[in-house]
């Protein structure tokens, strides 16, 4: 097995008591001595950091202009990128030919260059995929010497605005550059916990997490936690509730698909797979990813297979991502299911440990986000 | 007087019957339990069976029956509060009471000074 990477905060998660495990090639916190279950209430009562400085940071700086860039950016996925102004960010999706989902990431128009954030186990491909693709348009810069933290919680515009003022004014989706002790911050309004907050691109990651968990009602977060808040907010995690056999229509993400790319629209098609996406979009997916709302107690967690009667049947899909919801305090998961079987409120039952227990088809997000629009 | 198992279980004798729960340690470890599948009274059960399911916030663990006897009852608080696994292990955080044929098999099992050895 290969060594595993550390971010610039090993240290300091060892110091706050942070238990190490690993995670997509990272030793990371997977919680501190308060626990997922009060990490996660913390989180939602006032304000989370999180380490995410084993996801991927890359600069796209454009060979030939701006416009370029953006064209053959947009060429990779069923997104638009034109039209997104700068300053702002906005959430992309990279499809394989058959319309599956490579990564999702987030990616924000700097001015000149675009920013772009992917999942820690995805970036080596994600890399090589941009460099392959865009060869002629951008020098794919892959960012080293800073470290990515997430704040969030509906006390993270004020601890953040403590350090810098003009975080408060930011909206959801913002993105702003800000000269600090730390070095030039990188800030986007977003994040994946359904709450408000931000994630900053920080040369002095560790200089900025003491300042941060310095400030009243700021706490350091483990990935348990952020993976209960995530499933909370309905959000998808790669790899689990979207993979490269899954297409953003099937995955529910068809959101993110903008008019201008849809059929009739300004710059229709013309990204990998879009045969498959728009056919989908037009007549609707065979299976699509849905909320699941166990009636029990008993959690369900990832790979339980779902039935569409209470005894015998073949299963008709499986859960993706379950669990506990501390927030709302009842098991919730989210899986793959055939159409007939989406409808919200549609009975289903989930084999556990040889038993089938009944499971609701539920909206998502389970608790209402909370960004700043 | 309480015995303790490899597996992180305690034993408690309380008249004929023999209390059974998870030490703190063992709590600790799991993480906030959020779920607890008791057994049904009156069961038999032999050492080693699949008793009781703990799922915590983490993963789903299975509590195996200590000794040979029959389960004559269970901590249905623990339906409604899970949770008092981790706020009270010794206490009101117990899982079921068995009755044995013979006691005198407890004192295979660890004392409270034999157990903090083995967990440090």
């Amino acid at each position: 097995m290969a060594e595993l990477k550390r971010t610039g905060l090993y240290d300091l998660h060892v110091e706050l008591g942070g238990k190490m495990v690993p995670f997509a090639g990272y030793e990371m916190p997977v919680q501190y001595p308060m626990g997922v279950m009060k990490e996660h209430l913390h989180c939602r009562a006032q304000a989370g950091l999180f380490d995410v400085g084993h996801m991927g940071q890359v600069i796209l700086r454009p060979k030939a202009g701006m416009a370029a860039l953006v064209a053959g950016f947009e060429a990779m996925m069923p997104v638009a990128v034109e039209g997104l102004a700068e300053g702002r960010q906005r959430y992309g999706l990279f499809t394989n030919a058959s319309g599956g989902i490579i990564d999702d990431l987030m990616f924000a128009n700097r001015g000149d260059h675009l920013f772009v954030v992917v999942n820690a186990g995805c970036k080596d491909g994600d890399i090589a995929h941009m460099r392959a693709k865009l060869a002629a348009v951008a020098e794919v810069i892959e960012v080293t010497g800073r470290g990515l933290l997430a704040l969030q919680g509906p006390g993270a515009e004020a601890a953040l605005a403590a350090l810098v003022p003009g975080a408060a004014a930011m909206r959801f989706m913002d993105v702003i550059s800000a000269d600090t002790g730390f070095g030039e911050l990188w800030i986007s309004r977003s994040g994946y916990t359904g709450e408000d907050g931000f994630e900053i691109s920080v040369p002095d990651v560790e200089g900025l997490a003491r300042a941060l968990l310095a400030l009243e009602g700021v706490a350091p977060i483990g990935l348990g936690a952020r993976d209960s808040l995530r499933l909370e907010a309905g959000l998808c995690l790669y790899g689990h509730d979207m993979d490269e056999a899954a297409t953003p229509v099937e995955a529910n993400l068809a959101w993110g698909i903008q008019k201008a790319r849809r059929k009739g629209g300004a710059r229709e098609g013309g990204f990998p797979g879009a045969d498959v996406i728009l056919a989908q979009l037009a007549s609707g997916p065979a299976r699509l990813r849905v909320g699941l709302r166990p009636e029990g107690r008993a959690p369900m967690r990832e790979g339980i297979e779902l039935f569409d009667q209470a005894e015998g049947g073949a299963p008709v899909g499986r859960v993706t991502s379950g669990g506990f919801g501390p927030s709302v305090e009842v098991p919730i998961a989210m899986g793959y299911v055939p159409a007939a079987c989406a409808a919200e409120g549609t009975q289903l039952w989930g084999e556990v440990r040889g038993k089938r227990l009944p499971v609701t088809v539920a909206p998502m997000p389970f608790r209402p986000s909370t960004y700043k629009r | 007087m309480m015995k303790y198992t490899e597996d992180h279980e305690w034993l408690r004798v309380e008249g004929d019957l023999v209390v059974v729960g998870i030490t703190e340690h063992a709590a600790t470890q799991l993480g906030d339990v959020v779920f607890v599948e008791l057994p049904e009274r009156e069961t038999m059960v032999a050492t080693g069976d699949e008793v009781v399911v703990i799922e915590s916030v983490k993963a789903a663990s299975d509590i195996l029956a200590p000794v040979d006897g029959e389960i004559v009852e269970v901590n249905d608080a623990l339906s409604d509060k899970p949770g008092l696994v981790n706020d009270d292990p010794t206490g009101a955080g117990w899982f079921f009471k068995m009755q044995l044929d013979d006691m005198s098999v407890l004192d295979a099992f660890m004392s409270e000074d034999e157990y903090n050895d083995l967990v440090g």
